[in-house]
């Protein structure tokens, strides 16, 4: 094969001198850091689905405070437990028609609702819809991500940083109070919250306030303790940098792809923690919705109208997965040394 | 070469004890009693193997590590203990340091630029942005980089330019003192010599005062002026560079060179490694550095000396 190639003289060049002595110049294009980082997110098929699904709830969740289907906790007692009615779908469980004692029957006729009335989650007992409830539980659920990610980025990285550069002494008597902390489980100090303040956002927020961070700050920590030791710090302490900018211009951005990731597994875990305490009834209370309230309803129908517990929880477990999967991604994109996993 | 009867003395190092742990079982006397002295403008060479204390020296020296007990006084002035924020500041800015793995030493998120610049910044050196960029680019064309790295990434360089953007760091806050810790040692052999002479260069040029720490030893005696060996956290021996090398005193000194590999198959064949018995030292016997030679000092205790004197004599380095 390799004598058969004959190339023509023309598809050579000469270099000219200057290009041989330049040995010093970097041709690649340069990455930073981020640029890098999303570049490997990039390859990550799921990691990129799930960021997509993430967008796509957010913007629904929170764009259904400018519009929503229904109000979502305007009460219908006329249009109760209607299924879901997709408008010109005829599949069965999309129609708007149930089984009832062995046979398919049209619930929006019996309900006398009229051909342009459209539930597409169906309602639930009390007739409201069930889009519209899911929708207000996801942004609930979200708000809690939101306030999870907000302590761990401020108590808990601050924690961390303080606990592991100090070191001797402090460090000491900072993790032993974080145990003190972790010994408690979280649903007593949400219960002993209930106890002062009303179920809801507020006592959930506070129980995460004072839990929730814990994980974070020990990653930090022994992350801290790592990068305190290398020689960038020992430089900029022979510099005379000062120990505030030292955290703020050294260990920060280094430790960013350990914050974002444990952030991203913070998250699901607070969604769970919230959902969790709305389905046994000490989290967000009725009227309001939540993907945990929902549940707890939809399961008392579960045999007769599985849709209402079906969707919330379709919709809890996509949110789950897809944190999960980015938070894997991320850590992926970010830890060049878990490359080798795929 | 360095003028040592009328020469300044720069840095001057007294009975320095850096131990860790103090008082705990388990207590290290990294640096055990070491004196030496540092001229302007010559290379001092600290040799030893690993966990001898070099390190730490260096680190004491530089104030990463608040010494045990002793005196360093860096231009007659007292350093251990320094308080006041402006003298400090003005020893940060006098003496600097290169550091040993040039994979470590570069904050790998900021560009090389402002890793050059984090001295001037701290310092307000630099009048404005301008000034600012002008003085990086000068500094990596001192050290033979390219200006336009400024805006890259340490790890879009190879070792050696890494070390290089460690030495325009340093050479930043424009120190007259460098303490260069193993700067070489994690780097080819074939950039080694670069780095090297980048450092004999700029020490003619800027008149610089190097405390060179290695375990190299032929690297050493090729930038050295005077070299001190290290052992177990104590000084050995200090002499001139060849003298060290071509007629060691201490039997410790005698089994490092003799350890040292030359590329010559011929001599290796018949190279005869000598083995140190390090119980010597534990004996007990009150030891001090003895001056058997001019500018040669070995640590000694008294009854060592007449043996000391005699190699000494038979390696005519004394006359009569």
């Amino acid at each position: 094969m390799a004598d058969e190639i004959k190339l023509p003289l023309d598809s050579f060049e000469k270099l000219t001198k200057g290009d041989t002595l330049d040995s010093e110049k970097i041709a690649a294009p340069s990455l930073t850091f981020v640029q890098d980082a999303w570049r490997r997110l990039k390859k990550n098929k799921g990691a990129v689905i799930s960021m997509w699904i993430l967008i796509l709830f957010f913007i629904l969740a929170f764009g259904s405070i400018l519009w929503s289907p229904h109000d979502p906790n305007a009460v219908n007692p006329q249009f109760a437990n209607l299924p879901p009615k997709w408008p010109g779908i005829g599949i069965n469980g999309l129609n708007g028609t149930l089984v009832q004692a062995g046979e398919r029957v049209n619930a929006y006729a019996q309900a006398g609702a009229g051909a342009n009335v459209h539930y597409i989650f169906g309602t639930d007992y009390l007739g409201r819809d069930l889009l519209s409830r899911m929708l207000y539980g996801t942004r609930i659920s979200l708000i809690i991500a939101v306030v999870a990610t907000f302590f761990d980025l401020t108590i808990g990285v601050t924690y961390g940083i303080v606990s592991g550069w100090k070191g001797g002494r402090v460090d000491n008597f900072m993790q032993r109070v974080i145990e003190i902390i972790l010994s408690i489980p979280n649903l007593v100090v949400i219960v002993l919250l209930i106890l002062i303040l009303k179920p809801g956002m507020t006592s959930i927020i506070l129980a995460i306030a004072f839990t929730g961070w814990t994980t974070m700050a020990r990653l930090v920590r022994a992350q801290t303790l790592e990068i305190k030791e290398q020689e960038y710090v020992l430089a900029a302490e022979t510099l005379g940098e000062s120990s505030f900018k030292i955290a703020f211009k050294h260990l920060l951005p280094n430790l960013s792809s350990v914050i974002i990731i444990q952030t991203m597994f913070t998250i699901p875990n607070a969604i769970f923690f919230e959902a969790l305490l709305s389905y046994i009834g000490i989290g967000i209370s009725s009227p309001k919705a939540s993907l945990g309230t929902l549940l707890n309803d939809g399961q008392k129908n579960f045999q007769f109208l599985p849709y209402q517990m079906w969707y919330p929880a379709i919709v809890l477990s996509i949110i789950m997965i897809a944190f999960n999967l980015f938070g894997d991604g991320l850590r992926d994109a970010f830890d060049p040394q878990s490359q080798s996993r795929g | 070469m360095v003028d040592y009867e009328n020469g300044k003395k720069v840095l001057e190092v007294s009975h320095l004890k850096q131990y860790f742990n103090v008082g705990k079982s388990d207590e290290v006397r990294a640096v055990d009693d070491i004196s030496f002295d540092i001229y302007e403008g010559e290379t001092f060479g600290l040799v030893g193997e690993s966990g001898s204390g070099k390190t730490t020296i260096g680190r004491a020296i530089i104030h990463l590590y608040q010494p045990t007990s002793g005196s360093i006084k860096f231009n007659g002035e007292e350093i251990i203990g320094l308080k006041d924020r402006q003298k400090m500041q003005k020893f940060r800015r006098d003496m600097q340091m290169i550091f040993q793995d040039p994979y470590a030493s570069l904050n790998p998120r900021m560009k090389v630029k402002d890793i050059v610049a984090e001295g001037i910044d701290i310092n307000h050196l630099a009048k404005d942005d301008d000034d600012r960029s002008k003085r990086v680019e000068d500094l990596l064309e001192t050290v033979g980089l390219n200006k336009d790295h400024s805006s890259r990434y340490p790890h879009e360089f190879s070792g050696g330019q890494r070390q290089r953007i460690g030495i325009a760091r340093a050479l930043a806050l424009e120190p007259n003192f460098i303490i260069a810790d193993e700067p070489i040692s994690a780097l080819d052999v074939s950039i080694q010599a670069q780095v090297v002479n980048l450092l004999k260069d700029l020490q003619r040029e800027r008149k610089l005062t190097y405390l060179f720490i290695a375990h190299d030893l032929s690297m050493v005696k090729y930038i050295s002026d005077r070299i001190g060996v290290m052992h177990y956290g104590k000084m050995l021996e200090i002499a001139d560079a060849d003298e060290i090398y071509a007629h060691p005193l201490h039997d410790y000194t005698k089994s490092l060179i003799s350890a040292v590999p030359v590329p010559d198959p011929e001599y290796e064949r018949t190279r005869q490694q000598l083995d140190y018995d390090a119980k010597l030292e534990h004996d007990d016997k009150e030891r001090k550095m003895v001056e058997i030679s001019p500018r040669h000092w070995v640590r000694a205790s008294e009854d060592e000396i007449p043996m000391y004197q005699k190699r000494a004599q038979a390696e005519s380095l004394v006359k009569d």
